[in-house]
């Protein structure tokens, strides 16, 4: 390298420093001395007292300035000479006690030496951090410097151009002009749609703007409004918001199966296009579902703190994960609203910020109350699905169906009430038509009369005098029942199995295994009859047994695993006792006349020979709710007592609970209404679950909080309650003490915080830099803003304006500022490389979805659907398996259709394997909370653009409509596609260029036609056969040369 | 201007000038970390190399799943005399356990059948499973002593790579990408590669985040040369479109945006151009480097018969070494299917038979071209296993469960102790008893070797200096040679 160039580099250096450091005037501590500080000294002399050398504090001026025991001060105001502090930076590096110590790795440069001494020879005088102070609303500057007499600075009444240009002035700069009308919409379409606008848009734009000044503005406000209520606005900032809340349609770590937590995104949108206000934005998410009788839009909100990755991976400690995702919401809530590191204090005090570890914990049992495991629940680990708690999100087919069925709800209610009034009369008049109180008595139970049992494993059974069937005779190892039995016509709902002990038997218990145990592993019922055309199988939904053997439940006889099952200690002596279970139909079987019913007992279980011994079977043709065990269809004793004492001798309690058994178990219009209720609402439960749902907060149980040593989850400390922390405003007078009371507290205009942080994020989406250029924490190792007047004026005028962010934003790019041209001169580039002051427009990259929507939009294939499940475009091949043989989401398969032209923030995004472009073109993972991309400049980038196929494909559609729209000539054609790809005309040169090009082309592509359609052939679309295949190959090519031109990337 | 943010600004702005003085000059160069730091002339005043680097470049051969340290690489041939007894309550001194054993009645120990030998003039003990790499042992330094944090894979590879179990934090090579930029300009500073033997199908996946650039900004993320397709995303023009073409469009490209560059003055455009041209330069040299075809016989037979077979972990072991001449500075290599909660001796067979031979050839073939001098080898997984049995111990079989309390790997090449063994476990191989090394302290010694003191490579972000080993990590000395 040159010295030339070696000079150039260290140039700049200097000059940037100059924008900070203000020669004239009295420093300020927040200003000139306090990074300083925080960023050589605090590390041993801040807040934290674990990790403070020497006892010295200089973060509080009244330590700073406490003699030391030595009698020495750090710090005497006024006088640098007695000061130990400057003693002691102004050391050679290499003695031994200077400070920083050499071995920190931060000596202190000389002007921050020089800086330090001036401080405390002007008095050593300290501020509070600026962001936790509350913004103080400075009085617009006047503009009357002559240099802002030109264009539109003159004219803005916006107080951005006032605070900008007073800051231009001071540093004796001049702003640029304004951009010219093409570039102006194109940016501002972008920054607000994230679309370029379409020819139509350009073309009216730039008529009206050639007129008077005025006009020209007004057209401009025009544009502005226009987009500001566009649908695309919301997908806009969302794209955005997404980052923040860490979305992903997949669970992250190991398996990574699906999840859908689309209609979350969906609300967002909406909630963006709706305008909803900051506030009220903040409140539905954080705490919607605890607001007074919340919607269910306000509930679905609420998934913003569950698009936290789950984890499902083999031989996890559910409470570790637990803990683990409820600390990712505090600190994604920190990083979101508050701008703020607070995931320093998982382990430990906050080494810069005045929070403690207890603060972080304190926020943490806000969250701490959701009924969740912490594991994928609800949901498999591999299948993937949503976990608890979750929120149905019909659509509207699904609410008008709803509304069916919820109206079939309330005239069934309806009609029960009715019926209750009768109530009183209708026990009357069944107890009058009765002989005596036992003629109500029934058995639920019928025994069959089974006819023949047989063995598959040639066992003998033989039919005792009480019904029940003795096995005897060989038992092998595995053995399958099977009972015949005449069925009485009319309906069956349930299947009674009882076993007897019996002296034959071993141990003369119950089973036939050597021990005197079985274990059933199937019951398997059918209904035959002449009128049927082939046995109807009865599923058995409901079973219960009055005992299990632990790890045999009778329930495990509905699985589809054929070897557990049933069983019921047989070998213990002490539970040596008959034993009995009930199999309950899914839904009542209607029993034609001359009906035989077959039951098959199988026994399939690892242990040989548990067969059972002795068993008897009946049926029911009860309503299933009502059938139990005991098989008394008649009133329990209880009733029968009620029912034998005088009317007018019952208690109101004994009138209750006669009318509650006559309601449940005595046929008639109330259990027929009762019955007509309970249908319509297993229809509603069963609707339900069809319905796509969202996963949500819900306040369950409250679990204890504590500070858990070193973030651990399993070194509980101190216990702590919901309390936010102590150094900001405390909660608004009359929020609740939960989630939702955090919500009212992080919005409250008191905060001093999360007003900042959404302009200054705001600013830095349409200027490319905050304000504060750390837009990710505004905590004291936060940059000092460069307007910080300009940053209190707009937060507190968010505040004013209601947390309006469409009026925000309306009032950013209307500013004279944001509509300069982006034309810079090497001078300016030296002055100020990061344009933090604003002498010319904001000019950086598109963002990765940008870029792609953008080629299909100019190219005409955009799909703009909004909202719905998230989609599959084009990927490479393998993309989800190179990494991964887990899960649901493997074997990637393109959509074909619309699927794949829809805006790429649609596209189904895959946590650990997301999609490949948007990665290259610095989108996070979502695997956390991230609210900065970086902007980066790389050939993969390159390579993508110029070789993917969506790109190539889009180069084609774009080359058919340059072909078919722009004009005969290529002189035209190049000039149409110039100008829909970047919005302005080309200048003669270029298109000289490209077109020279394209004519090469043809000639090449018209020699090897094989060529030419092998390039068409890109994509799912089909290209436009009309078309010279030679021609519109090379235009292809051309249009490709468009797409990836600089300031088609890029934002002017 | 603060110190630590220095770098960044640097970055920026040593592209600017780097364009300044090459815009005549279209092509000659590329930018960012993916390009060469001598094409950008070594006056660039990086703070890195902090010293004198005993590597110039590392292989990390990532065992993804965690291996068997007692099975390879720690003999306990005692625990043949208690075999089945219940692991004493002494040795596991209540220290917690996955959910997959936890709940397990007995922890009956598993003696290795594998026999172990020592090997070469050092007399580094191996076992009978890794012939190939016993033949190279004098090269080695086996760590036996390692441990982590983590008892799950997910957060315990996470670790390994970027220091912290959450996710977020950039990988060591996107670390070393940063620090220490490239060698190459027409090669990424970063190359991953993943491959799967004969493991279960679905065992342990890997995630982007592994070779992700967290928080750096995103050029220093690892390539992953795919399996399928293009080594690289995308390399590939378009059918229909040559090479030739693809110049000329190049060409009107750079003269459209040159235009522009003059016209609005914004070094990004430059920047810009100068991509696209390492990109087509990218469109031969990552053909040339994955076409191994002019490779001498005896050199593939090396690495074994799967060599010829893209997407093994011998042909990513012999593209390993091409990089490596090419002096790509960072080579990942993940090897899937370690992860042996049952059927232990059958997949561990199976695993080495995978790696053992290939690993052995890349360590000759490194030092029969002199490359073994500076570049280093690190091969080991995320944590190690259990000395108890998972599920039923027969005679010929066991699985064993996850073990974040010692484990092994080796190192060899640059500046590594060769020829030597560091720490020891106890007789259980359950905890260590001398020497431990954490896995900062491991990563602590990699940056050490390329030349890097880890308290200095730092980054800003979010107000903190975020670095690879968080606030910890020491150089282990005795490893170093």
């Amino acid at each position: 390298m040159t010295a030339c160039s070696i000079r150039l580099m260290i140039l700049p250096l200097a000059l940037a420093a100059t924008v900070q450091v203000h020669a004239a005037g009295k420093l300020q501590y927040n200003r000139d001395v306090r990074p300083i500080l925080t960023d050589k000294c605090f590390n041993c002399h801040g807040a934290d007292a674990n990790k403070r050398k020497g006892d010295l504090r200089l973060d509080l001026r009244e330590s700073a300035l406490k003699p030391a025991k030595s009698g020495d001060c750090a710090i005497m105001p006024g006088k640098p000479e007695k000061s130990q502090l400057v003693a002691r930076i102004e050391l050679p590096h290499d003695d031994d006690d200077v400070m920083p110590p050499e071995k920190s790795g931060k000596p202190l440069t000389s002007e921050e030496k020089a800086t330090l001494r001036q401080w405390i020879s002007e008095g050593a005088e300290y501020q509070g951090h600026w962001a936790f102070i509350p913004p103080v609303r400075a009085a617009v500057p006047q503009i009357s410097d002559f240099k802002f007499q030109i264009s539109n600075w003159a004219a803005s009444r916006n107080p951005i151009d006032a605070f900008i240009a007073a800051k231009l002035a001071k540093e004796n700069l001049q702003p640029s002009p304004q951009a010219d009308a093409a570039t102006l919409i194109r940016r501002v379409s972008l920054d607000l749609t994230g679309l370029p606008p379409t020819a139509e848009e350009v073309e009216a734009f730039v008529k009206e703007a050639s007129d008077s000044f005025d006009k020209s503005d007004r057209a401009y406000e025009k544009v502005v409004d226009r987009l500001l209520k566009s649908p695309h606005y919301g997908e806009r900032m969302a794209m955005q918001w997404l980052d923040f809340a860490r979305y992903a349609d997949s669970h992250g770590f190991q398996t990574d199966s699906s999840r859908a937590m689309w209609p979350w995104r969906d609300w967002v949108i909406k909630a963006f296009n709706d305008n909803k206000r900051f506030d009220q934005f903040t409140i539905e998410q954080i705490g919607g579902d605890l607001l007074p009788n919340a919607k269910r839009d306000q509930i679905v909100a609420t998934g913003f703190n569950r698009n936290h990755r789950l984890n499902g991976e083999g031989g996890i400690i559910a409470e570790e994960w637990r803990v683990e995702n409820n600390i990712d919401r505090v600190e994604t809530m920190s990083y979101t609203w508050l701008g703020l590191t607070l995931n320093c204090c998982r382990c430990h005090d906050h080494k810069y910020d005045p929070f403690t570890q207890k603060d972080f914990y304190s926020l943490f049992a806000f969250f701490n109350n959701v009924p969740e495991s912490g594991t994928i629940q609800g949901a498999s680990n591999r299948s993937g699905g949503n976990s608890e708690p979750v929120i149905e999100v019909p659509d509207q087919d699904d609410e008008k169906e709803l509304a069916v069925i919820k109206k079939k709800i309330d005239q069934a209610k309806a009609k029960v009430t009715e019926i209750e009034l009768q109530l009183p009369n209708l026990v009357a008049s069944w107890e009058a038509d009765m002989e005596s109180p036992e003629a109500a008595k029934r058995e639920m139970w019928d025994p069959l009369a089974v006819v023949t049992v047989t063995s598959e494993g040639k066992a003998s059974p033989k039919k005792l005098p009480d019904g029940s069937w003795i096995i005897g005779g060989r038992n092998p190892d595995f053995d399958t029942y099977t009972a015949t039995a005449p069925l009485r016509e009319g309906v069956f709902t349930g299947l009674l199995l009882e076993t007897f002990t019996d002296p034959s038997l071993p141990a003369q218990s119950l089973g036939r295994a050597f021990n005197g145990n079985y274990v059933l592993t199937g019951i398997e019922a059918e209904i035959s009859a002449p009128s049927l055309r082939k046995p109807e199988k009865i599923t058995f939904a409901r079973a219960e047994a009055d005992y299990s053997q632990k790890g045999y439940d009778v329930k495990l006889l509905l699985d589809k695993d054929p070897k557990n099952g049933w069983a019921i200690d047989g070998n213990d002596p002490k539970k040596k006792t008959d034993r009995k279970a009930m199999f309950i139909a899914e839904k009542a079987v209607k029993v034609p006349a001359g009906a035989t019913l077959t039951v098959k007992l199988t026994h399939q279980s690892k242990f040989t020979g548990h067969n059972i011994g002795r068993f008897r079977l009946s049926s029911t043709d009860d309503e299933p709710a009502l059938v139990s065990l005991e098989g008394h269809g008649g009133p329990p004793a209880a009733v029968l007592a009620i029912m034998k004492t005088p009317t007018e001798n019952r208690t109101p309690k004994q009138r209750e609970e006669l009318e509650k058994f006559f309601r449940s178990s005595v046929d008639g219009p109330l259990r027929d209404a009762d019955y007509a209720l309970a249908a319509a609402k297993a229809e509603l439960d069963k609707f339900n679950r069809l319905i796509p749902t969202v996963m949500v907060m819900k306040e369950g149980p409250v679990r204890d909080a504590f500070v858990l040593n070193r973030g651990e989850y399993d070194k509980p400390a101190e216990k702590v309650t919901m309390i936010t922390p102590a150094v900001l405003p405390p909660m608004p007078k009359g929020a609740p003490q939960n989630r939702l009371g955090l919500a009212k507290w992080l919005v409250d205009p008191a905060n001093p915080l999360v007003a900042r942080v959404w302009v200054n994020r705001a600013w830095e989406r349409f200027f490319g830099f905050g304000l504060s250029k750390s837009t990710e924490n505004l905590g004291t190792q936060s940059e000092y803003p460069v307007h910080p007047e300009l940053l209190d004026w707009l937060a507190t005028e968010f505040v004013r304006t209601d947390w309006d962010m469409k009026a925000m934003q309306k009032l950013m790019v209307m500013s004279a500022a944001y509509r300069q041209s982006s034309k810079v001169t090497p001078a300016l580039l030296e002055k100020d490389p990061d344009n933090r002051l604003l002498a010319r427009g904001p000019r950086f990259r598109l963002t990765g979805e940008m870029i792609r929507d953008q080629a299909l939009a100019i190219s005409g294939l955009l799909v703009p659907t909004i909202g719905g499940p998230s989609v599959k475009p084009y990927m490479p091949d393998r993309v989800w398996d190179d990494t991964s043989k887990y899960g649901d989401l493997r074997g990637y398969k393109a959509d074909t259709g619309e699927g794949l032209y829809r805006r790429s923030f649609y596209t189904i995004w895959k946590r650990t394997a997301a999609p490949p472009t948007m990665l290259l073109f610095d989108a996070p993972t979502r695997e956390v909370c991230t609210v900065k991309r970086s902007r980066t400049n790389t050939p993969l980038q390159a390579l993508s653009l110029l070789n993917e196929v969506t790109f190539v494909e889009a180069a084609r559609a774009f080359a058919e409509q340059m072909i078919t729209h722009g004009g005969n000539t290529p002189e035209q054609r190049i000039a149409y596609g110039y100008k829909r790809a970047t919005a302005t005309a080309i200048d003669p040169a270029a298109q000289k260029t490209l077109v020279a090009g394209v004519a090469k082309r043809i000639a090449q592509f018209k020699a090897k036609p094989d060529e030419a359609t092998a390039l068409l052939a890109q994509g799912s679309s089909k290209a436009d056969p009309r078309l010279n295949p030679a021609e519109l190959a090379a235009y292809t090519t051309t249009a490709s040369v468009l797409l990836n031109l600089d300031r088609v990337v890029t934002r002017d | 201007m603060k110190t630590d943010s220095t770098l960044q600004f640097q970055d920026r702005l040593n592209r600017r000038i780097f364009l300044k003085h090459t815009s005549t000059a279209i092509g000659a160069a590329a930018l960012g970390s993916l390009l060469s730091e001598e094409a950008q002339g070594a006056a660039v005043t990086r703070k890195f190399p902090n010293y004198a680097p005993r590597a110039k470049r590392i292989i990390y051969l990532f065992q993804s799943g965690a291996p068997s340290q007692m099975d390879l690489f720690d003999p306990k041939p005692q625990m043949e005399k208690h075999r089945a007894e219940d692991l004493p309550a002494s040795i596991r001194m209540g220290q917690r356990l996955t959910t997959m054993t936890s709940g397990q009645k007995a922890f009956p120990v598993a003696p290795s059948i594998f026999k172990f030998a020592k090997h070469g003039q050092s007399g580094i003990q191996l076992s009978e499973l890794m012939p190939n790499i016993a033949g190279v042992a004098d090269e080695l330094c086996v760590i036996r002593s390692m441990f982590t944090e983590a008892i799950n894979h997910d957060p315990a590879i996470t670790f390994c790579q970027t220091g912290s179990q959450l996710a977020g934090r950039p990988s060591i090579g996107a670390w070393l990408s940063y620090g220490l930029g490239s060698l190459n300009r027409d090669l990424p500073a970063y190359v991953v590669m993943t491959s799967f033997g004969t493991g279960r199908r679905d065992d342990q996946p890997l995630y982007d985040r592994l070779w992700g650039s967290g928080f750096l900004p995103t050029q220093h993320q690892g390539v992953r040369f795919r399996n399928a397709g293009d080594p690289v995303l995308y390399l590939s023009n378009p059918a229909g479109v040559d090479r030739p073409m693809r110049r000329q469009m190049l060409d009107e490209l750079a003269a459209l945006n040159q235009r522009d560059f003059e016209a609005f003055g914004d070094p990004e455009t430059q920047t810009r151009i100068a991509q696209y041209e390492m990109a087509f330069r990218m469109q031969t040299s990552v053909p040339d480097l994955v076409d191994t075809s002019k490779e001498p016989q005896h050199v593939l037979d090396m690495y074994g018969p799967e060599v010829k077979t893209p997407g093994t972990y011998a042909a990513n072991c012999l593209l390993a070494r091409r990089l490596v001449e090419r002096d790509v500075r960072c080579i990942q290599l993940f090897h899937m299917g370690w992860d042996h909660h049952g059927g232990l001796p059958n997949a561990i067979r199976g695993q080495c038979r995978d790696t053992d031979q290939p690993t052995a050839a890349l360590i000759k073939d490194l030092k029969q071209r002199g490359l073994l001098d500076d570049t280093l080898i690190v091969w080991g997984g995320e944590f190690g296993r259990t000395i108890y049995s998972q599920g039923t111990l027969t005679a010929t079989n066991y699985g064993r469960d996850h073990h974040p309390r010692c484990y092994s790997i080796f190192m060899a090449g640059g500046g590594v102790k060769k020829g030597t063994t560091w720490g020891e476990t106890d007789d259980y191989s359950y905890n260590i008893t001398r020497d431990p090394v954490h896995v900062h302290d491991l990563n602590a010694t990699i940056m050490h070797l390329l030349g890097i003191n880890h308290e200095r490579l730092n980054y800003k972000y979010q107000g903190l200096d975020m670095r690879l080993t968080g606030i910890a990590g020491n150089v282990v000395k005795g490893v170093v040679g």
